[in-house]
């Protein structure tokens, strides 16, 4: 099971990284929010904002960002596999279906992981001040919630099986949740109505609580608020994911 | 090696239930080759990919190479090789050699394993010292090569090829074929593959099934199918100048004229089966000038798989059940 599952990872990894294009943009767009947009929160006023603290209100917004949009178009990829024929050849294998779809989601995760990496490194020099503890976890944290979206991603496109549903699909999905979850201002400086939907939104719980582990408030309720809904929200899209993705390919 | 009763497989479809394959039952032996002809959407597809289990039967049941295919689908596909018809554009990074080991990896080898057995495999199909080229970069019939030892990486006893040479040229097809045949011949591994072209199953195949409609309507070595009908086929062009409704005059004019055996219009020429040719040509042409029909050409032809097709399943092989003209047959090559 671990080797068919590396095995497959291997082969993500290895195909990801021969392709320059995404070598290049993959690890340079998180920079360009840094560079582009970030200057823009300095000047804010309000819920938080405004000097260098605002780097810790957003840097966290962008590694959630970073983990919907790179794991939630992860499906694109089993699309194109399962036109090559690459699936169909992996399932007549004796190997678990689950690593099928665990090897492939290992790779997303360890790709957001990184570019995860890059991200704070880079907004060090820009001004990010915050508990060194608190990134860590807030990484494993994205890392974990990346898991459980690339695999539901892999679901659905196995499931859509056509780009032309695939990609309004998940813009429809991540756009709302994204703009829900305060990931480019805070919410607090949101009117009541839109901070009370948000509440429902469980990414924007995820982001409360990387905020409060980048101040390094380990105590803050928000934290074990948004740890719990990450494993179980993370637990039960790799569930689905992985069931559906057997389901599909039983 | 392969003992299949009672397969089905339905497919629920927008305009509703679509029965692909109703109720196989066939058996291979060690060692065979056999080949399932059909024209595009007989059930060919439809049934290797419950043999492989890739797809789960409606009803039925079957043992492929020792084991249920319902209950062991692991030991089922830890013992068969397969090989898909031919897919799209490969991704750019892979690379011949990295794919196949990962492959046998899958499949349950050691990498040192996978790595001799890459060895072993890649020159057997010509594909030796192209380990380091990306699969983007593979001709087609370099590809399809490629396709077949991802089936082999694990020496399985039994193969299933789907579509082995649909779109490569004459000589690819030739090659691919001696590739096959003395894989059979030097490992005696079972091959069952699927194809629609007829001198494919001729030239390779021990024994051949006929798929229709989702079903087997013939199995028997490619000779003894031919023997099945007895005699021989003129074909009479007719002359594009020819009247109204030609053809039920023509078909008409000929079955008074000789003691026809069966009479199949085309779309541009009729089919007179008959004993023997030879005796029935005379007749017929003066027949047809009698009547007034101007004929292009005649020949007359021993009887060819085509023609076994078409007393079998009561429409030629190059068109669909409904009569439409099926585009991926363009590549067989007339008898």
């Amino acid at each position: 099971m671990l080797t068919e599952t590396f095995v497959i990872f291997q082969r993500q990894m290895r195909i990801l990284l021969r392709n320059p294009v995404w070598v290049f943009f993959g690890l340079t767009q998180p920079i360009l929010y840094l560079v582009l947009f970030g200057p823009l929160l300095k000047g804010v006023t309000g819920g938080g904002l405004g000097g260098n603290d605002s780097w810790r209100i957003f840097v966290p917004g962008l590694l959630l960002q970073l983990a919907l949009f790179g794991a939630g178009f992860a499906g694109f990829g089993i699309i194109q596999e399962l036109r090559e024929g690459v699936i169909d050849r992996q399932r007549v294998t004796p190997a678990r279906r689950l690593s099928l779809i665990f090897g492939r989601t290992l790779g997303n995760m360890v790709t957001i992981g990184v570019q995860a990496a890059i991200l704070i490194v880079v907004a060090l020099p820009f001004g990010l001040r915050a508990s060194w503890d608190g990134v860590v976890s807030s990484v494993i944290l994205v890392c974990l919630l990346a898991l459980g979206i690339s695999a539901a991603s892999y679901a659905m496109g196995l499931i859509l099986k056509d780009e032309d549903a695939f990609a309004p699909f998940i813009q429809g999905v991540s756009l709302p949740l994204l703009l829900l979850s305060g990931v480019l201002l805070p919410m607090s400086l949101a009117p009541a109505w839109l901070r009370h939907t948000s509440q429902v939104n469980p990414l924007s719980h995820v982001v409360d609580a990387t905020r409060a582990l980048f101040r390094g408030d380990f105590g803050d309720q928000d934290v074990w608020i948004g740890i719990c809904i990450t494993v179980a929200l993370g637990a039960l899209l790799a569930w689905w994911g992985s069931r559906t993705f057997q389901r599909q390919s039983a | 090696m392969i003992t299949a009763r009672g397969l089905a497989r339905r497919f629920k479809t927008k305009a509703g239930p679509v029965d692909a394959v109703r109720g196989v039952d066939l058996d291979v032996a060690p060692g065979e080759i056999v080949g399932l002809l059909g024209p595009n959407g007989a059930g060919k597809t439809t049934t290797l990919r419950m043999l492989t289990t890739l797809l789960m039967p409606s009803s039925g049941t079957a043992q492929v190479a020792g084991f249920d295919l319902v209950s062991q689908p692991r030991e089922v596909r830890r013992h068969i090789g397969y090989v898909a018809q031919v897919g799209a554009a490969p991704s750019a990074g892979t690379l011949l050699g990295e794919e196949l080991v990962t492959q046998a990896r899958l499949q349950g080898l050691s990498k040192a394993d996978a790595t001799a057995r890459l060895v072993e495999v890649a020159p057997r199909l010509d594909l030796g010292g192209l380990e380091r080229r990306a699969l983007l970069e593979l001709s087609g019939g370099q590809r399809r090569r490629f396709d077949i030892a991802l089936g082999l990486m694990h020496a399985p006893r039994l193969v299933f090829l789907d579509e082995p040479t649909t779109g490569l040229d004459p000589q690819s097809r030739a090659n691919l074929w001696s590739h096959i045949r003395s894989l059979r011949d030097d490992t005696g591994v079972t091959i069952l593959l699927t194809t629609h072209y007829l001198d494919e199953a001729d030239a390779l195949a021990d024994r051949i099934m006929v798929m229709d409609g989702g079903r087997i309507v013939a199995d028997d070595t490619p000779d003894a199918l031919k023997a099945r009908i007895a005699g021989d086929v003129v074909t009479l062009t007719l002359a594009p100048e020819t009247g109204e409704a030609p053809f039920a005059r023509a078909a008409q004019v000929a079955r008074e004229a000789v003691p026809a055996r069966e009479i199949v219009a085309g779309e541009t020429d009729l089919r007179v089966t008959v004993d023997n040719g030879g005796v029935a040509v005379a007749p017929l042409l003066r027949a047809m000038d009698a009547a007034g029909i101007a004929l292009a050409s005649v020949a007359v032809t021993r009887p060819s798989l085509d023609d076994v097709f078409l007393t079998l399943t009561g429409h030629s092989l190059r068109e669909g059940p409904d009569g439409a003209p099926s585009e991926a047959l363009a590549g067989s090559t007339p008898s």
